[in-house]
């Protein structure tokens, strides 16, 4: 079966055959492909949009590379994390015969995103409001879907909105239908929600293969750490943390709920709490950072600073603390 | 010559700015590089030929701490030290006026009066050199310095002879430029001044006395050298002023007790660098003037200074930062804190991981004239950004951070603080309902809001 993963940079998803649509084609995305290619011993293609087509218009630039077999394909948004249960996904798509499946997901905000409304019994999808005023529904597309090949004559090569076009058209001809999601989800397109989505990650992780977190002296609740990684003496690491290759955390330093990216290094007795730590930064000694400060790649935060909701771009050095939360260019 | 120094030490209802920390120790005791404030007064005083005796002056009722202190100053500097109470706030004139007799006996030929709060060099034999050249036996000295055009209007300013020294104009706090040389609260005197302070007092009287309903608050006693006196002897060819390039600043906030522990630590790497600790094996980091108690016990992987004062019976935990702040004596630093522009109370805990930090109120070091401003408390209805302040006693939890604020004593914070005054809660002994700060060991609150509204001052 195929796969095809909209992205804007990099995806993180693998099947047998997976096509990666994205708008902005980089030697790094490449390179990345080709080692993941190999580690799994499988097909990844890209495909490259010169314009922008929408959540819809990249299966029709696709379509030759998705139709090949004439199978089922998944299509997933490769801003959401959860379970991704391919499997039943499959099975549930081929038991009802519609030309189309949409994994759904219970919200307790539904009117943040689009409601689908759909039949009790048979998951048959009677529609789609767009974040709703009143209550309609608490179920809301969870961004894993599986067409038929045929879905690709209901779309152009042109710039279309898969939810606000396609889906409304195969609602109406009774040929989409919804299958609820077990398990955590999370749109993490945002910072915040990626802590929050990472966090339910290592739940699940937890129960499933606890023998890959990490534990030992200093390791509070779920932690993930890479075998690369180095951790200094007194240091408290957790809980919800994950570690990326090749970070070393000097002695002293109290980690919770963060995601520190390959190559950072964090200097001794600093405090961090609910960031995101970009490749290669370097995090002086002392240093707090709290409420969602996020370091782009190549950072330097230099001693003895305080950063609250601070949002750095790639390659700056902080020389100053930031006491409220703000955008540093 | 026989020579006296009269120490002014203000008392309770003064230095308010100075709360919380003045709730615990009277403000000319609060220590300023390891030593209380005045002693800095009394070594330099200790130090001029001919200094018969040390007379502290104000109107705090006799206490433990201030007794104790004069009894270990005497014995540390050799000269007699004694505390002369006022029996009400008299003025930095009424007070001298009404002890002229102790300040005059034993013949003492001239006498310095200082303020307590301030910190400076005491080129007190340089003034006595002065008065010398420039002068003769009669003539006051008044100690000046050079502030800048916008600052000088906050202290006494001084307008004088280019070249005879001999002060024309003296007005204090004008609201217009009249000079940049201001008063530093520090004056030689003879005997004679107090027939000039004698004569303010009769006028006092005689206004008093033509008034219908005097409401019985004023005294004629009450003589402020500065409004009274020296405004009238300017011109008159008996005062002098001598100005200082060394160091001086007032000390009316804590934040500027910190700028003064730093200009005193400087001093003692020039004058007294035993005072000050070094780097050394086994030892914390030490970076810049630090002054560490012998009492204090410091991990060795802590990294202290520059301008740090750690108090007697500290203790300093691993991997602790301290930069130019205060910790006062019993004061506890556990692991991997880190402590900034903050003045550390007595007793007081910083749990592990916690970051302390407050926002230093320096003079503009690109200015050589600048003074540290006194800062108002709000501005604009905020908490202006200044050191942060833990009372005696208050215990922070680990792991917060707490910015910019003020805690009151004995409180047990529970979270993060930014920017805010933290009361404590009332004493049982000391409160008459809930909700309420009792007037004995509290501050004014306007009308019976809760929290604070804008115009409060501490």
């Amino acid at each position: 079966m195929r796969a095809l993963i909209l992205v804007g940079g990099f995806g993180t998803r693998l099947r047998p055959h997976v096509v990666l649509a994205v708008s902005y084609m980089s030697d790094a995305l490449e390179a990345a492909m080709r080692e993941q290619e190999q580690r799994l011993g499988i097909r990844i293609s890209m495909s490259h949009e010169k314009e922008p087509l929408g959540t819809a218009g990249p299966l029709a630039l696709a379509r030759d590379l998705l139709a090949e077999d004439g199978e089922p394909f998944f299509v997933l948004n490769s801003d959401v994390i959860c379970e991704f249960p391919f499997a039943a996904l499959a099975r549930f798509h081929r038991q009802h015969g519609g030309e189309g499946s949409l994994v759904v997901t219970r919200v307790e905000e539904p009117a943040k995103y689009g409601v689908v409304v759909c039949e009790a019994d048979t998951g048959r999808i009677c529609r789609f409001v767009e974040k709703p005023r009143v209550f309609v529904s608490n179920k809301i597309n969870a961004g894993l879907y599986i067409f038929n090949p045929g879905i690709l004559q209901r779309i152009q090569l042109r710039p279309t909105s898969i939810e606000k076009e396609i889906f409304p058209a195969m609602a109406q001809d009774g040929q989409l239908y919804a299958m609820e999601l077990q398990g955590f989800w999370m749109d993490i397109g945002q910072p915040k929600d990626f802590l929050t989505g990472m966090c339910m990650y290592l739940q699940a992780l937890r129960a499933q293969h606890p023998e890959k977190l990490h534990s030992g002296p200093g390791v509070v609740g779920n932690v993930l750490v890479d075998p690369s990684a180095k951790i200094g003496a007194n240091c408290v690491i957790g809980p919800n943390v994950t570690i990326g290759a090749g970070v070393v955390v000097e002695d002293g330093v109290r980690i919770k709920r963060c995601t520190v990216l390959e190559g950072a290094r964090i200097r001794s007795h600093s405090w961090l709490e609910s960031c995101i730590v970009g490749w290669s930064c370097s995090v002086g000694q002392w240093v707090r950072m709290e409420n969602v400060t996020v370091l782009g790649e190549d950072v330097i935060v230099n001693d003895e600073l305080y950063l609250n909701g601070a949002n750095v771009l790639p390659h700056k050095s902080i020389a100053e603390s930031v006491p409220e939360p703000r955008i540093i260019m | 010559m026989p020579l006296k120094a009269v120490i002014l030490i203000g008392g309770p209802q003064k230095g308010t700015r100075f709360r919380p920390l003045s709730f615990e120790v009277p403000k000319p005791l609060f220590p300023v590089a390891g030593v209380p404030m005045v002693q800095h007064h009394i070594e330099a005083c200790a130090k001029v030929p001919g200094m018969k005796e040390i007379l502290l002056m104000g109107f705090y009722q006799p206490n433990e701490a201030l007794s104790r202190f004069l009894v270990s100053a005497q014995q540390e500097f050799k000269v007699p030290i004694r505390y002369l109470q006022e029996y009400a706030a008299l003025g930095t004139g009424g007070g001298i006026y009404h002890f002229r007799d102790q300040i005059l006996s034993g013949g003492a030929e001239a006498f310095f009066v200082l303020n307590a709060d301030v910190c400076s060099e005491f080129p007190l034999q340089e003034m006595l050199e002065f008065r010398q050249q420039h002068g003769d036996m009669h003539s006051f000295v008044i100690l000046g310095t050079t502030a800048n055009r916008t600052q000088a209007l906050n202290y006494g300013c001084i307008v004088a002879n280019a070249s005879t020294q001999e002060v024309q104009h003296y007005v204090e706090k004008p609201s217009t430029f009249v000079s940049e040389i201001i008063n530093c609260g520090i004056y030689l005197f003879t005997p004679a001044i107090f027939q000039h302070i004698g004569e303010v007092f009769q006028r006092n009287q005689q206004e008093l006395a033509l008034e219908e309903n005097s409401n019985g608050w004023q005294r004629a006693e009450v003589i402020r050298l500065e409004q009274d006196v020296f405004t009238a002897l300017a011109g008159s060819g008996k005062l002098y002023v001598y100005k200082t390039d060394g160091f001086w600043s007032q000390i009316k906030s804590a934040g500027s007790a910190i700028y003064a522990s730093r200009l005193y630590l400087n001093q003692y790497s020039k004058s007294h660098p035993e005072r000050l600790a070094q780097n050394k094996p086994g030892g914390p980091v030490i970076r810049g003037n630090v002054y560490i108690h012998p009492t204090a016990s410091i991990d060795s992987t802590a990294v202290l200074g520059p301008n740090v004062s750690i108090g007697e019976g500290v203790t300093v935990g691993a991997g602790v930062r301290v930069r130019e702040s205060i910790v006062l004596h019993g004061a506890s630093l556990h692991d991997h804190t880190c402590v900034l522009n903050t003045i550390v109370g007595w007793d007081s805990t910083i749990g592990r991981w916690a970051r302390v930090e407050g926002t230093p109120s320096d003079p503009n070091p690109n200015d050589p004239y600048a003074k540290i401003d006194s800062e108002t408390l709000f501005r604009d209805g905020r908490l202006t950004p200044s050191i942060t302040i833990l009372g005696c006693s208050v215990t922070i939890p680990a792991e917060v951070v707490i910015l910019n604020s003020i805690v009151l004593p004995h409180k047990e914070l529970s979270r993060s603080y930014k920017n805010q005054i933290i009361l404590a809660l009332p004493a049982p002994s000391c409160h008459s309902s809930p909700g309420y700060l009792c007037t004995i060991c509290c501050l004014q609150l306007p009308g019976r809001s809760w929290p604070i509204s804008k115009t409060w001052e501490l």
